[in-house]
C-alpha cells in the first residue's frame, strides 16, 4: 500500500498503523523502545527505593511529611483520563474519522498540560518546604524519578501538538496513521509509569 | 538515480560518507572509526607496559598512569570493540537475511555519528585538562573526588555514544524480525544473525541502567545532587550496581557477535555445516538471559553478604554450560571436515583454546570465597584480557579478513595476514599468560609502579615484550590493508569459494540495493543448498520490480554534532563561565531542531526503476 | 479482532463487521477505564483509612498497581491482539530485568 494514497471510510485498512512495511517497523521498534524505557524507569525506581527518606544529617522533611493525597489523586485522575481520551482518538482513527481523532487528541493534550501544571505547582511547594534536589539523597532521588517522568510527559505534549499542527490540513493517510498510533503507545506508557509512581512514591511514602 | 558505477572525486566521496544511510557504508565508517580508536587504545596499552616493564619506573607519573589505564579500558571497550562489532553487524546481517537495508536507515546513520562524536569528545579530554582517571568502571567514591573535568568527559562522552548504541540495538532487532527474505524462518537464520539478534536485545536492556548511572553521576558532580554523598544520605554502591547491571551484559554484547563470526568461519573453512545448530541458538539465548543475573560477581568483596555472594557465584558458574556447548559444537564442526587453513581459520583455531583459558579462570573467579584473594590483582586482568582479546579481538581480526572482500571488493593478503596472526598470537600469550601468575604472587592491579625484589620484575618485563609483538602485528595488518587497497585486485561474489550463506551470493561489494530480487530461502545455509544443486545463484522470490530506497541526509551528522557542542556547555557549566549555558542550549537546539525538522519534513525515499535494473544486467558492472 | 483480514466477499458486510467490532472494543476500553479508576480509588482509600498496617497496605497497593498496568497494557495498548507476540516478549523481558534490579536495590544495598 502506498503511503500517500487517498482513502475513504470503506477503503481504509483495518489496521492502518501496520499497513506498510515502514509502519510495521515503527510499531515494533517503538514497543522495543518501551521495553528499554521499562528498564530505565525500573533503575530510577530502584534508586529511589534505596534512597527513600535518606536525608543524612540535613534535617530535611521525609516522605510522610511532604506528600498529600488530594493533590496526587487529582493528578492521577487527569493523567488516567488523558489515557482514555487517547484511546478514543485511536478508535476514531481506525474508523477514518479524522476530525474526531483530532478533537480527542486535543483533549489528551489539554489533560496532559493540566497534569504538568499541577506537578510544577507541587514541586514549587516542596521546594518552599525545604525539600530540594540538592538538599539530600532523598531529594535528588525524588526529583530525578518524578522529574524524568514529568519530562517524558512534557515531551509527549510537544509531540502531540506537533503531530496535530503538522497534519491538521492533511487528513489521514498511511504515512501519518502509524505516527499517531506510536504517540498513543507512548502516552499510555507514561500513564503506566505514573501508576507505579503514585503507588511507590506517594502512597507508599505516606504509609511509611 | 543510475545504478552504474560513478567515478567520484575525493570531495564527492567524503560527502557520500557524511550523508550516507546505507548500512554497508555505515559499516565502513564504523570499521574506520573503530580501527582508529583501536590504535589509540593500543598506544595507551603500550604506554602502560612501558611504565610497568621495570620496577620504580618513571616513564609516566602516577596521575598520568591513572588516566592512561582509564582511557585504555574505556576506549577499547566502548570506542574500539563495540564499533568494530557494529561494523560487522551492519555490513553482514542485512545481507544474511536477504534484506535491502536495516529497518531504520536514517537512525542507523544517527547511531554512528553519535558514537563518533561521543568518542571524539571523550578523547579531547587529553588536550583539555586531563583524561578521566577513575578507571573504566569509574566507581563513585573515586570519581566524585576526581579533580578537574576528566570524569565529566567520561560521563558526557559515554552518554552520547550510549544513545547511539541503544538506537542501533533497536534497529537490528526490528530488521531481523520484520525484514527476512521469504522462506527464512528464525531457525534458518545464520548464526551470526542470531548472535546479532540476542546481542541487540542485550543492548536494549543493558544500556538504560548505564544511562541512569551516568545521569546520577552527572547530577552529583555537576548539579549538586547527593546520590553518592554519604553525609546527605547517599550510597556509593548504587553506582557499582548500576554500572555492573550494565557492565556484565556488556561483555556478552562484546563476545556473542564474536561467537557468531567464528560460527560463520568454522563451517566455511571446514567445508561442513555447523554442528548442532539448534543447540547453538539455544545456548546463545541462554547466555544472553543468564548474563543479566550475574552482575554482582564484580562486587563480591563489597560486603553484600554470603547469601547474595553464593547466589551470584552459582549463577556465574552456570554460564559456563551454554558456552561449553558452543565450544564442543565448534570442535565437532571441524572434526571430519576438510579444513582449509586460511587466515580467518588461523584465528578460529587460536580462539578456541585462548577463550577457553579465559573462561576457566572465569569459573575460578566465580567462586566468591576464592575471589577475595583474586580481586583487584593481575589475575583478574589476565582473565578478562584472555576472554576479550582471545574472544573478541581475535574475532575482529578474523572477521576483517573474512568480510573484507564483501565490504571492499578486494582480498587482504594471506601471507601478511598469517604473519600478523603469529606476531599477535605470540605477543598476546607472552603479555597475558604470565599475568595470571603475577596476580597469584600478589601484584595488585591499577598500580603505576612496583618495588623491586618482590619477584614481579622478570614477569613484568616478559609481559611488556609481548606488547611489542602485538604492536608489530597490528602494524603489519595496516601495511596489508594499505597494499591491498593500492593494488585493488577485484574479486567476485564468493571469493573464498565455500560461502554458505546469502551474503556470498551477491557481488563483492554488493550494489547499493543489495538484492535485485529478494531471494527465496529453502533452508539453513541457503546459498549452500543452491550450490549443492548445481546452481550458481539464488532463486528469486519475487519478479523484477521497482526498488524503494531511502534518501541520504546530512542531518544525522548534524544531530551528533549538536550533542557534541552541548556537551561542552554542560562540561564547563559548574565552572560558572558565562558561555556555558548558551553553548549548551545552542547544541541542544541544533540536535532537537534537526530531529524536529526530520519529523515534519516528509521523506519518502526514492525508487529505482525496473528498467535501470535490467540495464545493469546487460552491462554487468554494478555500482 | 478489528485487525484481522476480512474476507466475507461482500465489502459492505466487512465494513459493518469492522464497525461493530470496533464499537465492541471501545466498550471494553471504557469498562477497563472504569475499573482502573476504581482500582485507583481503592489504593488511595487503603492509604487514607487508618487501621491497616504497612505490612498489609504496601503489598496490597502494589498488587492493585500491577493489575491496573495489566489493563493498560492489554486493553489500552492492545497487547491482547494478534501481532503482539514480540512486543509482549520484550516488554516482559524488560520488566524482568527491572524487577531483578529493584529486588537487588531493596535488599543488598543497605543490609
Amino acid at each position: 500500500m502506498h503511503a500517500e494514497e487517498k482513502f475513504t471510510y470503506e477503503t481504509w485498512p483495518a489496521a492502518p498503523e501496520k499497513a506498510t512495511l515502514e509502519a510495521k517497523n515503527k510499531f515494533l521498534g517503538f514497543w522495543f523502545f518501551l521495553g528499554g524505557e521499562t528498564v530505565l524507569f525500573a533503575s530510577l525506581f530502584a534508586t529511589y527505593l534505596a534512597l527513600k527518606d535518606k536525608v543524612g544529617d540535613s534535617g530535611q522533611p521525609l516522605a510522610k511529611e511532604l506528600f498529600e493525597l488530594p493533590l496526587t489523586f487529582v493528578a492521577t485522575m487527569l493523567l488516567l483520563t488523558s489515557s482514555l481520551t487517547s484511546v478514543y482518538a485511536m478508535y476514531h482513527m481506525k474508523n477514518f474519522a479524522f476530525k474526531k481523532m483530532m478533537v480527542w487528541l486535543g483533549l489528551t493534550a489539554l489533560l496532559g498540560a493540566g497534569f504538568l501544571g499541577l506537578e510544577v505547582y507541587e514541586f514549587s511547594h516542596y521546594v518552599h518546604e525545604g525539600h530540594k534536589f540538592t538538599s539530600s539523597a532523598f531529594g535528588s532521588a525524588f526529583y530525578t524519578l518524578v522529574g524524568f517522568h514529568g519530562g517524558h510527559v512534557a515531551f509527549g505534549l510537544l509531540w502531540c501538538l506537533t503531530l496535530m499542527f503538522r497534519n491538521g490540513k492533511r487528513g489521514l493517510n498511511l504515512y501519518n496513521a502509524p505516527k499517531f498510533y506510536v504517540f498513543s503507545l507512548y502516552w499510555h506508557f507514561i500513564d503506566v509509569v505514573w501508576v507505579f509512581i503514585f503507588t511507590v512514591v506517594y502512597l507508599m511514602g505516606m504509609v511509611g | 538515480m543510475s545504478t552504474l558505477a560513478q567515478k567520484k572525486g575525493f570531495g564527492a566521496t567524503l560527502w557520500d560518507f557524511l550523508t550516507t544511510v546505507d548500512h554497508k557504508k555505515i559499516a565502513i565508517l564504523y570499521l574506520i572509526a573503530g580501527g582508529l580508536f583501536f590504535l589509540v587504545g593500543g598506544l595507551e596499552a603500550v604506554f602502560i607496559r612501558i611504565q610497568l616493564a621495570v620496577p620504580n619506573n618513571d616513564f609516566v607519573s602516577a596521575g598520568a598512569f591513572n588516566e592512561i589505564i582509564t582511557m585504555h579500558g574505556t576506549t577499547m571497550i566502548f570506542l574500539a570493540a563495540m564499533p568494530l562489532i557494529f561494523a560487522f553487524m551492519n555490513a553482514v546481517m542485512p545481507l544474511q537475511i536477504g534484506a535491502r537495508d536495516v529497518a531504520f536507515p536514517f537512525v542507523n546513520a544517527v547511531s554512528f555519528w553519535l558514537f563518533f562524536f561521543g568518542g571524539v569528545f571523550l578523547n579531547l579530554s587529553w588536550f583539555l585538562g586531563g583524561a578521566p582517571d577513575a578507571g573504566w568502571t569509574s566507581y563513585a567514591s573515586l570519581a566524585m573526588a576526581s579533580k578537574g573535568h576528566g570524569v565529566d568527559f567520561y560521563i558526557l562522552g559515554l552518554q552520547i555514544s550510549g544513545f547511539g548504541t541503544l538506537m542501533g540495538g533497536i534497529n537490528f532487532l526490528v530488521t531481523i524480525i520484520n525484514m527476512r527474505a521469504p522462506g527464512m524462518t528464525y531457525m534458518r537464520m545464520p548464526l551470526f544473525t542470531w548472535t546479532t539478534f540476542v546481542t541487540s536485545a542485550l543492548i536494549l536492556f543493558a544500556f538504560p541502567p548505564l544511562t541512569v548511572g551516568l545521569v546520577l553521576m552527572m547530577f552529583d558532580r555537576m548539579f549538586g545532587a547527593n546520590f553518592f554523598e554519604v553525609a546527605a544520605g547517599g550510597n556509593t554502591v548504587i553506582w557499582e550496581h548500576l554500572f555492573w547491571i550494565f557492565g556484565h551484559p556488556e561483555v556478552y554484547i562484546l563476545v556473542l557477535p564474536a561467537f557468531g563470526i567464528f560460527s560463520e568461519i568454522i563451517p566455511i573453512f571446514s567445508r561442513k555445516r555447523l554442528f548442532g545448530y539448534s543447540s547453538m541458538v539455544f545456548a546463545t539465548v541462554l547466555i544472553g538471559f543468564l548474563g543479566f543475573m550475574v552482575w554482582a560477581h564484580h562486587m563480591f568483596t563489597t560486603g553484600l553478604g554470603p547469601v547474595a555472594n553464593a547466589i551470584f557465584a552459582v549463577a556465574t558458574m552456570a554460564i559456563g554450560v551454554p558456552t561449553g556447548i558452543k565450544i564442543f559444537n565448534w570442535l565437532l564442526t571441524m572434526w571430519g571436515g576438510s579444513v582449509k587453513f586460511t587466515t580467518p581459520m588461523h584465528w578460529a583455531f587460536a580462539f578456541i583454546p585462548s577463550f577457553l583459558a579465559g573462561g576457566v579462570t572465569g569459573v575460578m573467579l566465580a567462586s566468591a570465597a576464592a575471589d577475595y584473594q583474586y580481586h583487584d590483582t593481575y589475575f583478574v586482568v589476565a582473565h578478562f584480557h584472555y576472554v576479550i582479546v582471545g574472544g573478541v579481538v581475535f574475532a575482529i581480526f578474523a572477521g576483517t579478513h573474512l568480510y573484507w572482500p564483501k565490504m571492499f571488493g578486494t582480498m587482504l593478503n594471506e601471507t601478511l595476514g598469517k604473519i600478523t596472526f603469529w606476531l599477535f598470537f605470540i605477543g598476546f600469550h607472552l603479555t597475558f599468560f604470565i599475568q595470571h601468575f603475577l596476580g597469584l604472587w600478589g601484584m595488585p592491579r591499577r598500580v603505576f609502579t612496583y618495588l623491586p625484589g618482590q619477584g614481579f620484575d622478570a614477569a613484568n618485563m616478559v609481559s611488556s615484550i609481548g606488547a611489542a609483538f602485538m604492536g608489530l602485528g597490528v602494524i603489519i595488518m595496516l601495511i596489508n590493508i594499505i597494499m591491498t587497497s593500492v593494488k585493488n585486485v577485484r574479486v567476485g561474489n564468493d571469493p573464498w569459494g565455500d560461502g554458505r550463506t546469502l551474503e556470498w551470493s551477491i557481488p563483492s561489494p554488493p550494489p547499493f540495493y543489495n538484492f535485485k530480487q529478494l531471494p527465496l530461502v529453502r533452508g539453513l545455509d541457503a546459498f549452500w543448498i543452491e550450490k549443492m544443486e548445481g546452481k550458481n545463484g539464488m532463486t528469486p522470490a519475487e519478479p523484477l520490480g521497482d526498488i524503494h530506497m531511502p534518501n541520504s541526509s546530512f542531518m544525522p551528522f548534524v544531530m551528533g554534532f549538536g550533542l557534541f557542542i552541548a556537551a561542552f556547555g554542560a562540561l564547563y557549566h559548574p565552572d560558572k563561565v558565562s558561555w556555558s549555558l548558551p553553548v549548551l542550549i545552542l547544541g541542544l537546539l541544533i540536535t532537537f531542531g534537526s530531529m524536529f525538522m526530520r519529523s515534519v519534513k516528509d521523506d519518502h525515499g526514492f525508487h529505482i526503476h525496473k528498467e535501470e535494473l535490467i540495464d545493469d544486467e546487460d552491462k554487468g558492472v554494478k555500482a | 479482532m478489528a485487525d484481522q483480514q476480512l474476507n466475507s466477499g461482500n465489502p459492505r458486510v466487512d465494513i459493518e463487521y469492522r464497525r461493530r467490532k470496533s464499537t465492541e472494543e471501545m466498550r471494553y476500553q471504557v469498562v477497563s477505564f472504569t475499573l482502573m479508576i476504581f482500582l485507583t480509588l481503592i489504593a488511595f482509600a487503603a492509604v487514607a483509612v487508618k487501621g491497616f498496617t504497612a505490612w498489609f497496605t504496601v503489598p496490597f497497593i502494589i498488587l492493585l498497581a500491577v493489575v491496573q498496568v495489566i489493563f493498560q497494557l492489554y486493553y489500552f495498548m492492545h497487547m491482547s491482539h494478534k501481532g503482539h507476540e514480540a512486543p509482549s516478549l520484550f516488554l516482559y523481558s524488560g520488566a524482568l530485568v527491572g524487577a531483578v534490579t529493584i529486588l537487588a536495590f531493596t535488599t543488598i544495598i543497605w543490609w
